[in-house]
């Protein structure tokens, strides 16, 4: 019988030396069973891999989450128009050729009237256009926009400045290019004060713009990525007016032959919320309010941190479906190491017998037992972590996934190893130790 | 008058095999001192392996009394027992019962390791014991590569590596051929008169000729207990044990009864 103190699992400590020749022992044991330990060691690998994997990605979804939100601004709603698919478009509309959707200044004036708390409403208008420098030329989106355009849309300028309200008021032909549209119309100098050619109408150049951040449309969440950053929109962006005053309310649109009309006042909105607890509401009021005016839903709404939740969502289902893959498998693993060493015990038995015979208490016999355990794991742990940091920058590399390691996560996942080499290590080394020394010995 | 080093009081050992309790050792009681060479024999099923067991602290008597070294170990737990072990014996199989993944230095140093002996200590008393059993060309070979009489040296080696008081044998020469048993034997013998308190189990009745008593069992219980061929080489109850030689020379002796006193007079370690 034994009393509490008494047990062996329970008086493990040993001097610093004993315990190192122990390890090496240990490591001796395991080193002389090559393949059958390193098969053992591997589910816990696969287990271990996986752990780290999931938290690389799961940090990646998460920064991705963050930094999107910071582009968009997590007090913004973002309002879109959207042209409906031609089955849906009133017969009035299809009669006349021209299609006419999307945000309208009744919208925006409602809004600005009617939903309390909203402090600037920034609407713009998008055309694609061919733009030229002399024999170069890119195909881009025209932006018509106002002057607070860069803040509400956390844009930084590169180089020069953004346009004015005077320039805005006075509707005068300057613009501001993006990065992408700088570097294919400008290629060898700085495009800052030099004209670009729309259709026989120039623009002076007054600033560069960095590139938008691939703005994420509700389904692909974690969107954001490099191969699509190279080739973004080039875009040119122009004083509101100055946008009107040219292209008017209709645009005119050659697709294959034929051609269409479309009307459209604005393309988007930005929306600024005074209070970011109030986002969510303020945007529910502006859905009722655009489903009024518009039946045939031509507009979408994106709420930025409605995004900030879903990204939340999906990382924490990715989170649980790659723990429960993690915790299976170090599960799976675990048991593998447990198999592995109830056979070996047997297989040890007569060992055992005579490490009794000569002196050796259950608690040597425990301990030895558990370091092979716990080094079999401990082993499988470290391979898994290379492993398991090697997943994210493949995942980077090859899907263009954001992924971020953390310091910790490996630390993490290496102790899980040697808690799992434990757990599971505890039950065969307690057999050995229990085993009687005469039956032991008696062994074949 | 000098101190025993196994006193054994009424030792009865019952195992129960179903409903039925068989008594395998039935009131044993015998004293042995220092530097007894002390053969038990007797037919299979006496109880030989039993007693052996008990005197080995490996089982718990059912009832009685073990005294060894003094201590009564009848009532020792797991623990103690083990200590008792690593402390007090030695033994040597007949099957060598050498660990099979560790090399010949290891394997000596395995009951150092128990006692808790540091590694560099232990290392030169393994390398020393190797030596003085003929195998300091093989301290790194492991136990299948070496011959059956090669492997009970080391077995040897090992049960002396704890400088115990007694040396517990059970058949040690039986898995090995006639000349290899010779050679075994002679280095018990050289052993005993070094001073070593010897305990062989056998049913071979050769033993009879080289200790100093035999004690021969049967159903359980002591039915003679008498003198051996050898037992004028005994002193032992009335003065020390015979000490052939001065160990302090260091230079190796091959005879074999150098090797013997060369074992025995290693530095006691504690």
């Amino acid at each position: 019988m034994f009393s509490l103190a008494a047990h062996p699992i329970l008086r493990l400590a040993v001097s610093p030396q004993h315990m190192w020749r122990s390890i090496v022992l240990g490591s001796k044991s395991i080193w002389l069973h090559k393949l059958r330990s390193m098969l053992t060691a591997l589910g816990v690998v696969f287990g271990v891999a996986s752990v780290v994997a999931m938290l690389a990605i799961g940090e990646g979804a998460s920064h991705e989450a963050q930094e999107q939100i910071r582009k968009l601004g997590s007090q913004n709603i973002i309002l879109e128009s959207v042209k409906p698919s031609d089955n849906q478009g009133p017969a009035q509309q299809t009669r006349s050729m021209v299609i006419e959707y999307g945000l309208t200044t009744r919208d925006i004036d409602q809004i600005r009237q009617t939903i309390p708390g909203v402090s600037v409403v920034v609407p713009s208008r998008i055309i694609s256009e061919y733009l030229w420098n002399e024999s170069l030329n890119v195909d881009a989106s025209i932006v018509g926009a106002l002057p607070i355009y860069p803040q509400m849309r956390n844009r930084r300028m590169l180089a020069g400045r953004f346009f004015s309200e005077l320039e805005q008021n006075e509707r005068l032909p300057v613009c501001v290019i993006n990065q992408t549209t700088a570097a294919r119309l400008f290629p060898l100098a700085s495009p800052v004060g030099k004209s670009i050619r729309v259709r026989g109408f120039y623009y002076r150049v007054l600033g560069i713009i960095e590139d938008e951040s691939q703005r994420s449309t509700g389904e692909s969440s974690g969107g954001n990525n490099k191969s699509s950053n190279s080739n973004s929109l080039a875009q040119l962006i122009i004083p509101f007016y100055t946008l009107m005053d040219q292209y008017g309310d209709t645009f005119f649109r050659f697709r294959s032959g034929s051609f269409e009309a479309e009307k459209v006042e604005f393309h988007d909105a930005i929306v600024r919320v005074n209070d970011v607890n109030a986002v969510v509401t303020r945007a529910d009021a502006i859905r009722h309010l655009l489903a009024r005016n518009h039946p045939n839903e031509d507009y979408r709404v994106t709420v930025p941190i409605e995004l900030l939740r879903q990204a939340e969502r999906t990382k924490r289902i990715f989170s649980i479906v790659l723990g429960s893959i993690a915790a299976i498998s170090l599960l799976v693993g675990g048991i593998g190491i447990m198999n592995i060493m109830l056979a070996s015990v047997t297989e040890r038995t007569r060992e055992i017998g005579i490490r009794r015979a000569l002196g050796a208490r259950q608690t040597d016999i425990v301990l030895q037992f558990l370091i092979e355990t716990v080094l079999l794991a401990g082993a499988g742990g470290v391979i898994g972590v290379i492993l398991g940091l090697g997943i994210p920058i493949a995942i980077s590399h090859f899907a263009g996934v954001t992924t971020v390691i953390k310091a910790w996560a490996p630390t993490l996942a290496f102790s899980i190893s040697v808690i799992t080499g434990i757990a599971f290590g505890i039950y065969p080394a307690m057999r050995a130790a229990k085993m009687n020394p005469v039956e032991a010995l008696r062994h074949e | 008058m000098t101190q025993p080093i196994i006193e054994l009081r009424d030792i009865r050992k019952s195992y129960q095999m179903g409903d039925t309790v068989s008594q395998v050792l039935q009131g044993v009681s015998l004293t042995i001192y220092p530097g007894e060479y002390v053969c038990i024999m007797g037919p299979s099923g006496c109880g030989k392996s039993t007693l052996l067991n008990v005197l080995g602290c490996l089982d718990q008597p059912s009832s009685g009394h073990y005294f060894l070294g003094g201590e009564d170990v009848a009532c020792l737990n797991d623990d103690d027992l083990s200590k008792a072990r690593c402390r007090n014996l030695g033994f040597i199989f007949q099957s060598y019962n050498l660990i099979q993944q560790l090399t010949v230095l290891e394997n000596i140093e395995v009951p150092l390791y128990y006692k808790g002996v540091p590694e560099q200590e232990s290392r030169e008393i393994a390398i020393r014991l190797a030596s003085q059993v003929g195998l300091s060309h093989r301290l790194h070979h492991r136990p299948t590569e070496l011959s059956g009489g090669q492997q009970q040296r080391v077995a040897i080696a090992r049960s002396l590596a704890n400088d115990p008081l007694v040396i517990l044998a059970d058949e040690a020469t039986g898995n090995l051929d006639s000349k290899s048993g010779q050679e075994i034997l002679g280095i018990f013998d050289d052993l005993n008169k070094a001073g070593k308190t010897m305990v062989f189990v056998t049913h071979d009745e050769r033993m009879v000729g080289r200790c100093t008593r035999v004690i021969r069992l049967k159903d359980g219980e002591v039915d003679r207990d008498e003198r051996g061929a050898a037992a004028d080489r005994y002193t032992g109850i009335t003065g020390t044990s015979v000490r052939p030689h001065a160990a302090d020379s260091s230079a190796p002796d091959h005879t074999a009864e150098g090797v013997a006193a060369a074992l025995v007079h290693q530095p006691v370690l504690s």
